[in-house]
Order: C-alpha cells, then sequence, then structure tokens
C-alpha cells in the first residue's frame, strides 16, 4: 500500500511547481479556478430549486449534441460544438418536462431515463463515426477532461494579433465566468423569485417557464465550456459541492455567492499540490479537494454547533 | 360600483378534470370576504385562478374591471406557509422585498424607497427587528407575518390570501385580523381562505362558500346559516351540529376559538 503512494516532500510538492514549470502550474490552477466557479455559481440555483440531477444530465447529455454538431457541420470548430451542447442541453430539459408532464413518471426517473438514453445514443454515434475514420474522440478526455493540455494551449489569436498572453481555452473560461457573474447580478433578483416562490413570481407576471429554460441554458453553455478542461463527469461534482459548501458557511444567498468563488480558489490551489503529489489528473485533485473543503466546513459546523448547545446547556441549566 | 373581482361561469380542471364549476360572483370593493368550504372544496384553487396560477378551462376573471394580467400590480397575494421552501437562504427583509418586484423593470433593484416601503410593512407586522434573520429562523406565526409584509408591501387594492391563519398562534391570528381590518378601512378589497368556521363569522363581512360549485355568496349574516353549511359541507353532519350548537348558545363567536 505504502509503495502505491509517492513519498511526500514540502519541497517537491509544494515549493518546485511554483519555482519551475510556473506558467504551466499557474494556468493549471487557473482553469481549474475558473471551471469551479463557473460551475459553483449556477449550481446554487440548481441545489436551490432542487434540480441538482439535471446538471448530471446535461453534462451527459451533450455528448450526442458534440457529435451531431460536428456530423451535421464537418468541423470540430468551437462555435458549432457550443451550438451542439447547447441545443442538446435544451432538448434534454425539454424531453425531462415532457416525460414528468405526460407519465406518471416521477421527476428523477425521468431525467434517468433521458440523459442515460442521450448519452448512449452519443456513444453510437461516435463508434459510427469512428468506425468511417471520419473523427477520433479520446473515451479518456471525454469523461475526465485534460487540464494539463488545456493549459498549454496557444494564445487565442485574432490575425496574428495576440491580445491577452493566455492558453486560449483560460481566456474563454474567463470570459464564461465574466458573463455569468454579469448575468447573475443582472438577473438576480429574478432568478431569486423565481426560484423562491414560483407562484408569485408568475403571479406578477414574470414568465418563470422562460427563466427556468434560461437558466438551463446557462447550464448547458457553463457545462460545454468546461468539458474540454474537466470532461462530462466531474463538472456534475463542481455543480454541487461548491454551493453545499458555501451552505454551510452562510445562510445569505449573495453571501454564498463570494464563499463559493473562494472555495473554488483554494480547491484549484490544494487540487494542483495534490496532483503534484500523487501524480495524477489535476482535474479529479481538484474535485477531491473541493469535497474534502466541503467534509471540513460541514463537521467543523456539526462541532461548533454541539459545543454551542452544550455551552447553552451548562448556562441555562444551573 | 365597479367590482374589485368579477368571475364569470369560471371553471377550472387540472387534468381535464374540473375542480371548480362556473362560477359567478362579483366582489365590491372594500369588503373583506371569507372564502369557506370543505378541503378538497377548491378554496385555493379558486384564488389561484384568478391569479392565473390554475388551467382556467372556461370562463373569465375580472379585476377591477380589466383581465388579471393588466391589472395585475393592483393585487396582493399570500400563498399558502407551505408553498417555500424555508430554508432558503435570504433574510425576512429580502422576502418582504419581493413584494416591490411587480413594481420594478425587468433587471432593475430595489430602490432605497423600496426598502423603506419594506420596513414600514415589516414594522405594522410587528417584525421589524428581525429584518436581517434569515427565513428558516423563525416561529410558524412569524414566517406567516413575514408573507403578510410582502403581500403589503405590493400596495395592492384587492389581496388574495391563501389561509393565512393556519397555524399560527393566538397573537399572531389577532395581529394579522388588525392588519386586515386596517386594509378594509382603507378602501381595499380582501379575499381569505379560511377554513375555521368557528369564527369566519366574526372576521368576515361577507362569506364565499364553495364546494367545487358555488353554494352561496352573499352577507355573511345571510349566508352563515345551517342550510347554506349544509349545503357546503354534505354529510359531515357532526362538524355542523357542533356549529349549529355553538351558533345557538352564542349569536355571536366572536370569543369562540376552538
Amino acid at each position: 500500500m505504502t509503495d502505491l503512494i509517492p513519498e511526500f516532500s514540502w519541497e517537491t510538492v509544494f515549493l518546485t511547481p511554483w519555482r519551475e514549470d510556473v506558467d504551466l502550474t499557474i494556468w493549471i490552477v487557473a482553469t481549474g479556478f475558473l471551471v469551479t466557479t463557473a460551475c459553483g455559481l449556477i449550481g446554487h440555483y440548481l441545489l436551490l430549486r432542487r434540480l441538482a440531477l439535471v446538471g448530471d444530465a446535461i453534462s451527459h447529455s451533450i455528448l450526442p449534441g458534440l457529435v451531431a454538431a460536428f456530423a451535421i457541420t464537418g468541423t470540430t470548430a468551437l462555435w458549432a460544438s457550443m451550438l451542439g451542447a447547447l441545443v442538446a442541453g435544451l432538448v434534454t430539459v425539454a424531453l425531462i418536462e415532457l416525460i414528468h408532464r405526460h407519465s406518471r413518471i416521477k421527476p428523477d426517473a425521468a431525467i434517468c431515463i433521458v440523459f442515460t438514453t442521450l448519452f448512449a445514443l452519443g456513444v453510437a454515434m461516435m463508434s459510427v463515426l469512428e468506425a468511417q475514420g471520419s473523427i477520433h474522440l479520446d473515451a479518456d478526455c471525454v469523461l475526465y477532461g485534460e487540464m494539463t493540455w488545456v493549459a498549454i494551449e496557444p494564445p487565442l489569436q485574432i490575425g496574428g494579433w495576440t491580445p491577452v498572453e493566455m492558453p486560449g481555452p483560460v481566456l474563454r473560461l474567463l470570459l464564461l465566468v465574466g458573463v455569468l457573474v454579469a448575468g447573475i447580478a443582472f438577473f438576480y433578483k429574478e432568478l431569486l423569485l423565481t426560484s423562491f416562490d414560483p407562484g408569485l413570481a408568475r403571479a406578477l407576471g414574470m414568465r418563470t417557464q422562460a427563466w427556468h429554460y434560461g437558466l438551463m441554458g446557462g447550464l448547458a453553455l457553463v457545462v460545454v465550456s468546461v468539458f474540454e478542461s474537466v470532461g462530462a463527469i466531474l463538472p456534475v461534482a463542481m455543480l454541487i459541492v461548491p454551493p453545499m459548501f458555501a451552505a454551510e458557511l452562510s445562510d445569505r444567498l449573495s453571501i454564498r455567492m463570494v464563499w463559493t468563488v473562494v472555495h473554488a480558489a483554494a480547491a484549484a490551489v490544494l487540487g494542483m499540490h495534490l496532483a503534484v503529489w500523487l501524480n495524477c489528473t489535476a482535474a479529479g485533485a481538484m474535485v477531491v479537494c473541493s469535497s474534502a473543503l466541503f467534509v471540513l466546513v460541514w463537521v467543523g459546523g456539526l462541532a461548533v454547533r454541539r459545543l454551542r448547545l452544550r455551552r447553552v446547556m451548562r448556562g441555562g441549566g444551573a | 360600483m365597479e367590482s374589485a373581482l368579477e368571475l364569470h361561469d369560471l371553471t377550472v380542471a387540472y387534468h381535464k378534470k374540473p375542480v371548480l364549476y362556473g362560477i359567478d360572483l362579483a366582489v365590491p370593493s372594500g369588503k373583506m370576504v371569507g372564502i369557506v368550504g370543505p378541503n378538497g372544496a377548491g378554496k385555493s384553487t379558486l384564488i389561484k385562478a384568478v391569479l392565473g396560477l390554475a388551467p382556467v378551462a372556461g370562463g373569465w376573471v375580472k379585476v377591477f374591471g380589466k383581465s388579471y394580467r393588466e391589472n395585475c400590480k393592483r393585487v396582493g397575494y399570500v400563498p399558502q406557509r407551505e408553498s417555500v421552501d424555508w430554508d432558503f437562504p435570504v433574510s425576512v427583509m429580502d422576502v418582504v422585498l419581493m413584494g416591490r418586484y411587480g413594481h420594478l423593470r425587468l433587471a432593475q433593484r430595489p430602490t432605497a424607497r423600496d426598502r423603506e416601503i419594506a420596513m414600514q410593512c415589516l414594522d405594522k407586522v410587528q417584525m421589524l427587528p428581525l429584518a436581517n434573520r434569515q427565513i428558516g429562523n423563525l416561529s410558524g406565526g412569524q414566517q406567516q407575518r413575514v408573507f403578510l409584509a410582502r403581500a403589503l408591501a405590493q400596495e395592492s387594492d384587492l389581496y388574495l390570501m391563501d389561509e393565512p391563519f393556519v397555524g399560527v398562534d393566538a397573537a399572531t391570528e389577532a395581529a394579522i385580523i388588525a392588519v386586515l381590518q386596517e386594509l378594509r378601512e382603507q378602501g381595499k378589497t380582501l379575499l381569505v381562505v379560511h377554513h375555521d368556521l368557528a369564527n369566519a363569522r366574526s372576521y368576515f363581512d361577507q362569506l364565499i362558500l364553495i364546494n367545487m360549485r358555488l353554494v352561496a355568496y352573499g352577507d355573511t349574516v345571510e349566508v352563515f346559516t345551517p342550510e347554506v353549511l349544509q349545503a357546503t359541507y354534505g354529510g359531515r353532519l357532526t362538524l355542523l351540529d357542533d356549529v349549529a350548537q355553538a351558533m345557538a348558545r352564542r349569536p355571536a363567536l366572536d370569543s369562540d376559538r376552538r
């Protein structure tokens, strides 16, 4: 067992990444931070609307969207993948609602039916295209993504001009987070009321269905944007764990959002060091650290409440 | 005089199964109206149909002479307390501010004036000291007061309230009644879904008695009779006997709480 775990050395795990390969380290941490932030921010609304499983569903069902986009346009260009994934995401949400509304099937079962079927469809379509030799998608990449490759990609260039000296995918993630933060800040009140009390929202004339689909479209956008760096499965954790972490620390949504960002930064840095130590995938290590941080505040919160209760009992029982 | 609320042949059906049939009503302004009837009679459905939250299969609704959509700003709503998740990460103040959202444009934030109104409404229900508390850390009665304050913040002319007295303590019930009476004195119209026959008579100017169909609507003194109650509640004779006896003993049931 001990042979399996590499020897821990403070020097190589914590200092070397920042001394050598500084660029790579920075971009890996930045990617992890941006991915976790994007997922975590939108994840709050999934948790509040009891849609945690829908994140799971969309992250799987974008696969057929990506393959179909390639089959139709013949390119793996970003815009095509984005469009394909967005359409697949919205189709998933619509199908789930359709099944739920017109049958006795409960929402959780409807979600499972839809996303496994769509994922299977995606796998089948992919193997057809592979057999024709027109595409090669690495299953490992689809499932786990590869953060290290993302970090060494060339910067975005517009006609030979480089606007920012950062890997293209990192810049795209930065834009995504920017759009997300702006969207949440701009429509904070609408998202809040349609999540908290859809009845009043509709009575006030808000189109709750439109907000639902808008949010789901945003979710599809996030999931497809983080797909290349963390794959299809890890976002499921990143959508849910950071909001849970924040929920342990605050009972105000706006403050929880801030905690999500702090958590994303901590998980990214710690995850990078864990990956260096264990020589493993950075994305996986970051999610492990993210969950570890959640367990820490959860157990910590339990202990604090227990202590407080004991103090109150002692004070009051005298 | 223009009716605050007018329903014509209103039929509501969930999954093609009607729950309200052909309701005809015209409620004048400035009245406090109770909606009573047995469980499953469609009391909540009636006010949800007015608000466009229940599927209307036929007939129409008019609020101050116009469609609900045109006049939705003039309607305040207090949903059932259990209809929302009280673990939601918002404060008392946040919830009351939601009452102002109908007066704000898309993406517009609540203004200082909205906050001021929200504070006044909280003060009216004696909840101002708890403005910053998370809503889960409130008693049932306090949560109901928050919902009432939110409806007050809507600054409407017609208020629709779904069981505002369920699970609240006597002090809160009295406080809510005082606020409702004040609203009526300002000329507002109130429709309140109510389940407790014992005090329905003392609380409301008028009663709507329904059991999937409209059984009776009119001034409380006229419709609160054993015959009408019998027609509304059907076979539940024991309950009716109790009420009838209580009525016989004490013509005015003001102090009678269970």
